[in-house]
């Protein structure tokens, strides 16, 4: 069992989550509510990683962010070391990969929002933030939560990607997924086994929770 | 129901279609040192014999696990004799099949490097020292034949050590080479043979690593169970003139020659 791994991916969901917790209420929200030129755009961009192949984001940071590159190289001058090969560059990858994952969600929450309440609470002289503090927020919380719950899980899933420009370094690189994979190659049957069941379980009981948040939101409305 | 009739008549097509390929044209699972040369060897081997056969390349270890659990692979090439070895022990191949060449390793820069390339390792351990190398390229050598070689080398030359923490793993040699290639790690140690091939040689510098230095990599192999006809002949004609001087051209040793 290698708990270094272990400990590496829920670092990496940390961070992805905590950092597309405000981008995801931003975009979700605005998406929800607002109708902009080129809105369907948008939408296509978010909805993209759902179907697009983790080895083709692979390729791109792998060809563009190398040291061959002229982005790469920017990168590199500015941060000090390189994005293959390093955590920064996994969080990066793993922000575009959960991108539907954390938007999609809040928008339906957001959207499920009566727009009679929040301008209601607008007429009662709250502020726009706080009127998302004490009205929005609370009213959309099982699709916030949902959506962390979701991206937490599916980053802990993130394999192809990280197979592609991670370079298998421990305490760097080498995700759960990757050690799986790694310990299989190695015909090392029992920590795969060991590491792929606690995933199984932990990949359970995130779909269980989200299945009840949105009882929560059906009831709700219902 | 004439659209009824149509599909099924398509997809009864395409179902011979599918059965007709696969018995024309056997799968061999190929370690991804041998990428190009077994290209070329399958191109001359196919024109000789107007068959036509159908290269898979990866890690020799992954094959191993998908050649246990059926994978339809008629002639494995491995990158060591211990996969056919454990093929052998749970009965997917009848013998120890043959070693078809002994692999190099080298030391691979890409084209605007700094660090200094030799055989005994002395710019790379310069450049540790001096912190010009933030990453250095091997494969995984716990599973890959040429990732184990890598780590001897390094022993050998007295760097494992200082140039542990360094180190990305490659899944296989191809990916290794792939991290050098593209300039995500600074330097690598990969096959002699990828080195040599096109794409590699004229976009970086190398050093073949002296055979003291690290234990032979010897490439075995086997047919597998349900070989048909083209692949046996396909492992006959590894062993003729024109596979052994291909596989020469790109700097493996083979066996019986001189």
């Amino acid at each position: 069992m290698d708990w270094s791994a272990f400990r590496l991916s829920l670092e990496l969901a940390f961070w992805t989550c905590g950092l597309l917790l405000p981008v995801g209420i931003l975009v979700g929200r605005a998406l929800a509510w607002r109708t902009f030129p080129g809105k369907v755009f948008v939408e296509a961009l978010i909805a993209l990683p759902l179907v697009l192949p983790p080895t083709v984001l692979g390729f791109y940071l792998l060809i563009g962010f190398g040291k061959a590159s002229w982005a790469g190289q920017a990168y590199e001058a500015v941060i000090g070391e390189p994005l293959v090969f390093s955590f920064a560059g996994l969080v990066i990858a793993s922000m575009i990969f959960n991108l539907p994952f954390v938007v999609q969600p809040m928008q339906r929450a957001f959207a499920a929002v009566d727009p009679t309440i929040r301008e209601a609470a607008w007429c009662c002289g709250l502020s726009r933030w706080r009127a998302f503090l004490r009205i929005e927020a609370p009213l959309a919380w099982p699709g916030i939560l949902s959506a962390l719950v979701l991206t937490f899980a599916h980053t802990l899933g993130e394999f192809g990607v990280v197979l592609m420009v991670g370079g298998n370094i421990p305490d760097e690189t080498r995700t759960v997924a990757i050690a799986i994979y790694d310990r299989v190659q190695a015909f090392d049957d029992q920590a795969a086994g060991a590491m792929a069941a606690v995933l199984l379980l932990f990949s359970f009981a995130a779909i269980g929770l989200v299945n009840l948040l949105s009882l929560r939101v059906g009831r709700r409305h219902a | 129901m004439p659209l009824k009739a149509v599909t099924s008549a398509l997809a009864g097509l395409l179902l011979a279609w599918r059965i007709a390929v696969a018995a024309e044209a056997p799968v061999i699972a190929v370690a991804a040192n041998m990428t190009e040369p077994m290209r070329e060897i399958a191109q001359a081997f196919e024109r000789e014999n107007g068959a036509v056969v159908r290269l898979s390349f990866g890690s020799s270890g992954n094959f191993v696990r998908q050649i246990q659990q059926g994978a339809p692979f008629e002639l494995f090439l491995a990158a060591d004799e211990d996969s056919i070895e454990r093929l052998r022990a749970t009965g997917q191949v009848a013998d120890r099949g043959a070693t078809y060449a002994i692999g190099r390793l080298a030391l691979f820069v890409p084209g605007r490097s700094s660090i200094k390339v030799d055989p005994e390792l002395a710019g790379l351990g310069e450049a540790l020292r001096l912190g010009g190398l933030r990453r250095l390229a091997i494969a995984n050598p716990e599973h890959a034949p040429y990732g184990r070689a890598a780590e001897q080398a390094l022993r050998h030359a007295g760097l494992w050590e200082a140039s542990r923490s360094r180190l990305a793993l490659g899944e296989n040699i191809g990916q290794t080479a792939q991290f050098v290639l593209t300039g995500a790690a600074d330097a690598g140690l990969i096959a002699y043979s990828i080195a040599l091939s096109q794409t590699f040689r004229d976009r970086g510098r190398f050093a073949v690593i002296p055979e003291a230095a690290h234990d032979p990599i010897r490439q075995r192999m086997a047919l597998l169970a349900g070989a048909g006809d083209i692949a046996r002949g396909l492992y006959e004609f590894m062993s003729g003139a024109t596979a052994r001087r291909v596989l020469e051209r790109y700097g493996y040793a083979v066996p019986g020659a001189q």
